[in-house]
């Protein structure tokens, strides 16, 4: 990166450090901090809707609808998500192959499953054998983005569940009064009112999913992890950059980084909940509305 | 191979007992119920030791961060923000590398009893040294639970002790402890139910499963890669771990049962499974 970089062996101390850490490898190494912040800022959104469809299902006066929404809210309680991340992973690929397969080779005799191999035709393979090493990659990331948003969704479904019975009854039945329709009733009055109830838990959840990150090393996604490990192994005297074992330093700054992202995120949420329970008829949004603002403390 | 055989063969095959191979092809329902059973050993020996040592650093962590003694409050403070802040899955890797960076030391330690030989190469073992991770992070995680459940024990109760005079050692025993862990019960059966799922990390990070001796995560994941089919595999493991949910959930509530037994019926508090998930 720098002009004095050509030849590594003559460098020594801060000259030596600016070169190695400015490495093609190292920038890969940064490129893959960015991956996990667009995982953390696609996943989110998704999450949240597929867990309020998740909620909105739970509730649903149809039976199978609301059988469906309770087992999706249901799958996160006594399963490690870890076996869920592995799990959905395969299970996705296999049934987005299997149903292009389906469509594009409709006159395929042979068996799917043969012994221990899915087989499916050429054509459907997802991505193609063809296509670019690129596509192979966006593929594999999009499947960790389903999958972590299938997951969180369920957990999220959960907290959105519970918040939409936080709100007071009340507020209903005064609806109702006023002749508001079902679907009035849940998108005017309902919505609006649960999310001071949800934030605690979506607040937890988020946090949960910045510690979730790291899992998409196991997603086979080339993150932070496997840069860390790739970079801080040793490296004998034919690389130029050589170096005893440095992993411990690097996992030391993944360390730091989540912790950082963590305490970020912990002061945001804290002025969002301010900002939430600003003339809300619970403690937190009674105390603010005693003391000046600026001065309240939720 | 009957099923009979099979379970004789890998029941303790995550031990290092019976057979030495893995099966390799023609995978029978058997062989995987059986051999993801027996990673189970892992995960509950993982949880349950971290339980229990956890269980006791997180009191002494918890009336740290509540001490009016600046040194004992600002380690408190830190080790649960770190601990409770970083991914528990880096927290291993950092740890891993931590130990192997370690020099090998062997040493002897008498028990009055009995002398055991200790090496420092043990660490970099899952059995202690992911134990040990897996203890400080339950440690960081309950002493939260139990501060707040420290903060929010009625006033009342500790002026009454005050007033018969119950004071120190006698009054934290008696009425401050006991008090504490009934306030903080039902979050703490959620902690425990999920330590027993994040033991399913220790051999996805850093930690080598030695002779293929792995978890039910481990042994499901080798059958879905064989297979390449994670239907089987997965369901089975969910299988075990609701049970073992609902074991934990079981014997917590008994405990929980037994620490309000003084309240009247109506009063008790019920618990309810409330996901915490990842750390």
């Amino acid at each position: 990166m720098f002009s004095f970089c050509t030849d590594p062996d003559q460098l020594a101390g801060l000259q030596w450090l600016s070169c190695y850490l400015t490495t093609g490898k190292h920038m890969a190494f940064y490129t893959s901090f960015g991956t996990i912040m667009l995982l953390l800022i696609i996943t989110a959104p998704v999450a949240l809707m597929f867990g309020f469809g998740g909620a909105m299902a739970a509730r649903s006066p149809i039976a199978p609808i609301r059988w469906f929404g309770k087992a999706y809210t249901a799958i996160v309680r006594g399963v490690p998500d870890i076996a869920f991340f592995l799990f959905f992973v395969i299970a996705l690929d296999q049934a987005f192959e299997w149903l292009r397969h389906q469509v594009k080779c409709p006159d395929w005799a042979e068996p799917i499953r043969q012994g221990s191999d899915f087989v499916v035709c050429s054509a459907a393979k997802l991505p193609l054998s063809s296509s670019p090493q690129w596509v192979h990659e966006v593929y594999g990331f999009s499947l960790a983005i389903l999958t972590f948003s299938i997951v969180f969704g369920a957990f999220a479904a959960n907290v959105l569940f519970g918040a939409m019975r936080a709100v007071p009854f009340p507020q209903i039945e005064t609806a109702q009064a006023y002749g508001m329709t079902t679907r009035q009733t849940f998108w005017r009055i309902l919505v609006p009112q649960m999310w001071v109830y949800a934030l605690p838990g979506l607040s937890n959840l988020w946090m949960i999913l910045i510690k979730a990150t790291p899992l998409l090393f196991l997603l086979g996604v080339e993150d932070i992890v496997y840069w860390a490990r790739e970079l801080g192994g040793s490296k004998t005297s034919a690389f130029t950059y050589p170096h005893p074992d440095w992993r411990l330093y690097y996992f030391l700054g993944l360390l730091v980084f989540y912790l950082g992202l963590t305490k970020v995120s912990e002061i945001a949420f804290d002025r969002i909940m301010k900002r939430l329970t600003l003339g809300q008829a619970t403690t937190g949004g009674e105390s603010q509305r005693k003391t000046p603002r600026g001065k309240a403390t939720a | 191979m009957s099923c009979l055989e099979t379970i004789q063969a890998y029941a303790f095959r995550s031990l290092g007992y019976g057979e030495r191979l893995l099966p390799r092809s023609d995978f029978t329902l058997c062989e995987q119920f059986t051999l993801i059973g027996s990673g189970m050993i892992w995960n509950v020996y993982f949880g349950f030791f971290a339980l229990i040592f956890g269980f006791c650093l997180a009191t002494a962590v918890a009336l740290a961060k509540n001490s009016s003694n600046k040194v004992l409050r600002k380690p408190a403070e830190w080790f649960i923000f770190v601990l409770r802040g970083s991914p528990l899955f880096i927290q291993f890797f950092l740890a891993y590398e931590t130990f192997v960076l370690l020099p090998k030391l062997t040493g002897d330690l008498n028990l009055g009893f009995v002398e055991l030989t200790v090496e420092t190469r043990w660490l970099t073992k899952a059995w202690l040294g992911a134990l040990i991770v897996l203890l400080l992070n339950t440690a960081a995680y309950s002493g939260e639970i139990f501060y707040g459940a420290l903060k929010s024990i009625p006033k009342g109760d500790v002026e009454a002790a005050d007033a018969y005079g119950i004071t120190g050692w006698k009054r934290f025993r008696r009425i401050i402890w006991p008090t504490m862990l009934r306030l903080a019960w039902p979050a703490y059966t959620n902690e425990a139910i999920f330590l027993f799922h994040a033991t399913t990390l220790v051999f996805f990070s850093g930690f080598p499963a030695w002779r293929q001796q792995g978890d039910a995560l481990y042994y499901a994941n080798y059958f879905a890669d064989k297979t390449f089919n994670p239907f089987v595999p997965y369901p089975i493991l969910a299988g075990y771990f609701i049970i073992l949910t609902l074991i934990v959930t079981g014997i917590y509530g008994l405990i929980n049962t037994r620490l309000n037994r003084h309240l009247p019926r109506e009063k008790r508090k019920k618990i309810r499974i409330r996901p915490q998930i990842i750390r």
